[in-house]
């Protein structure tokens, strides 16, 4: 039934989670483990999404799981990070789904949408009924989104939009996009559903990264939308930047998850691979490796607790947000290399996850900041000097 | 419908035993303790049942020590609407004492239903729902592995040796469930905030002195390493010989 997986806990971290944090994380776990791992090699074979599992993902009430009112769960924070470590622990694709529909896209509309556009889409989206897309990535911005092209021209009691955007999770599936656009130079968001005349989603073939995940581009050609489309009470990129703060905070606890799932598919590779008549755990350069990568998840494991806990106090700062996820994406990446390395031959095969897991975190270490970019963001507030701007 | 299942906290099911310094119990530092795997079967078909009806609840009960209040969360975590954890240090291993626990605070309230899973996974001893069922008065199915409910009249069916028996049950019983009976669902997130508002008591187990003890336990003898007699058809004899003689299968 289950899958063998053993996750890391080499410090005792569990006992600084409520129970009910332990509780919900098991839950995932086991549902990851009885669902979702069966078929992840196939739809990564293929570049599917399992989109059977929608469902039960909303009735498991992963999306939006930190919002509270409308059918959403009102989880902690640490809660809604742990059930992104334990969902990219199955992949970073169906992360990547939970983290864009909840974090990108159900959050903006609790946040700055009308009673009306929060009826319309929220409980259903958190039922999985619906599912969104968050439109500010352009192909030519992408760490400077300031710089979008795409633009709204109001007309009336109606909004015209133009442009395209890039790179979108779940574009060619949505059935609504979040889409960030400049109205007279200041950039505001527009609730597009899907079927509106002029707007089209255009998947983005042949990755070698997030096979099991949708990416795309949004077209916008004459999008013509009522005046109640627009998200009312944001504007400015601190709007778009707001919600890369929660999904990126969902990205620091996820990628430990991908982190977790190669270490111990290596560790027990290495107990039970016999080379020179010895399984190769007994090698010190296994072992050497091994101990790299339990230290760099246990490390990666307490900052983001303790990055919970501030956000839970309101005192996350985007500037913690971006070293936590700056450090979970390169340690996890750096942990597939050395597991690829102690699977040998074998880890380049998809019978293996680890590999799959590498190729996923090339995206991940990249968007929604890429590491370098958090770096800057870091080193601004160190120095008070800022190198973008 | 009043239902009232009876669950159990084992050790996990991929958890290598090691015998305590006792050599009477089993080394409980570093296992993972579960929900015994055939008590999910009786929790989902209560929830089931209840939902059916749309009316009634379901209590879920366990003997065992603090610890257990994980498992009974689950369970409420799941939909049950009520816990009641009878409190003991001692490791419950047998089922006569067992079930007098359990019938003592059952005996309390006015149930219809009582579901337990077939045995439960660590003491394997399949004895517990009869016991019960004779304890209460009520009438007994065991291994149950389909159910349905008409008229509030139960039909139930359970594997026996190269068949398939099929019963009808009228209220109150005890039915113990087996594998394939249906498919446990998973707590979800809203129910596991909403299990910590619920019902949940405790009090010590009415556990009367066992009439037995266990005097030791021992692992398994190790595995023999095998032998490889010879490859290729000229091998073909001395595998007959050795399966007739030494093995004495043919």
């Amino acid at each position: 039934m289950s899958d063998q997986y053993k996750a890391l806990d080499f410090f005792d971290v569990d006992e600084l989670y409520t129970d009910e944090e332990r509780m919900i994380r098991d839950s995932i776990r086991s549902w990851v483990s009885d669902r979702f791992m069966p078929v992840i090699q196939e739809h990564n074979r293929n570049a599917t999404f399992p989109t059977h599992l929608i469902k039960e993902l909303g009735e498991m009430g992963v999306f939006g799981s930190s919002l509270t009112g409308y059918g959403c769960a009102g989880l902690s924070p640490i809660a809604s990070g742990l059930i992104c470590t334990e969902l990219e622990r199955g992949d970073s694709g169906l992360r990547s789904f939970v983290s864009v529909q909840g974090s990108l896209c159900m959050f903006p509309i609790h946040a700055w949408g009308t009673e009306e556009q929060k009826q319309k889409y929220l409980p259903k989206m958190a039922k999985g009924e619906l599912i969104g897309c968050f439109g500010l990535t352009e192909a030519d911005f992408g760490s400077n989104p300031g710089g979008m092209l795409t633009k709204a021209v109001k007309d009336g009691d109606h909004y015209i939009l133009n442009g395209s955007k890039y790179w979108i999770t779940n574009g060619s599936v949505a059935d609504v996009a979040v889409v960030w656009a400049k109205l007279d130079g200041v950039v505001k968001a527009f609730l597009i559903d899907k079927g509106t005349k002029g707007f089209r989603g255009k998947e983005i073939k042949n990755k070698f990264s997030l096979r099991a995940s949708d990416t795309s581009e949004l077209i916008l050609e004459d999008v013509r939308v009522h005046k109640s489309a627009l998200l009312p009470l944001v504007e400015g990129l601190k709007g778009p930047l707001g919600c890369l703060t929660q999904a990126r905070f969902g990205i620091s606890f996820g990628a430990i998850g991908a982190a977790q799932a190669v270490f111990d598919e290596a560790c027990r590779y290495s107990q039970i691979r016999v080379q020179f008549d010895k399984p190769i755990g007994r090698f010190q350069l296994v072992q050497n490796k091994l101990v790299w990568m339990a230290a760099e998840i246990t490390k990666a494991q307490l900052l983001c607790w303790k990055l919970g806990k501030m956000k839970e106090a309101g005192k996350m700062q985007h500037f913690h947000v971006s070293m936590a996820k700056r450090n979970s994406c390169w340690m996890a990446l750096e942990s597939c290399r050395l597991a690829r390395d102690i699977l040998g031959a074998n880890g380049i095969t998809d019978e293996y996850q680890t590999m799959r897991h590498m190729c996923n975190l090339e995206s991940v270490i990249t968007y929604e900041g890429t590491h370098d970019i958090h770096g800057l963001i870091i080193g601004r507030q160190l120095t008070g000097l800022d190198a973008i701007m | 419908m009043e239902i009232v299942v009876c669950i159990k906290r084992v050790p996990a099911t991929d958890t290598a035993i090691k015998i305590a310094a006792d050599g009477k119990s089993i080394e409980t530092q570093g296992v993972t303790f579960e929900l015994n795997a055939y008590d999910e079967f009786a929790l989902e078909q209560a929830l089931r049942i209840k939902e059916q009806l749309n009316a009634g609840s379901v209590t879920v009960v366990t003997v065992g020590p603090k610890e257990a209040q994980k498992q009974l969360q689950d369970a409420l975590a799941r939909g049950a609407d009520k816990a009641v954890l009878l409190l003991t240090n001692e490791w419950v291993h047998d089922s006569w004492a067992c079930s007098h626990a359990l019938a003592a605070h059952i005996n309390k309230s006015k149930y219809d239903l009582l579901l337990c899973g077939r045995q439960a996974m660590d003491a394997d001893n399949n004895q517990l729902p009869s016991r019960l069922a004779a304890l209460l008065g009520f009438g007994c199915v065991t291994e149950v592995s389909k159910l349905s409910l008409a008229n509030g009249v139960f039909t139930a069916e359970r594997d026996i040796e190269g068949a398939r028996e099929v019963i009808e049950c009228k209220t109150p019983a005890v039915i113990s469930c087996n594998k394939g009976l249906n498919e446990p669902r998973y707590a979800n997130l809203k129910g596991i905030m909403a299990a910590k508002k619920k019902p949940y008591e405790e009090s010590p187990a009415a556990l009367p002195t066992s009439a037995m003890a266990i005097e030791s336990l021992t692992l398994p003898p190790a595995r023999k390493a095998g032998r490889i007699l010879g490859t290729g058809a000229a091998a073909v004899p001395a595998l007959i010989a050795a399966l007739r003689n030494e093995v004495k299968v043919l």
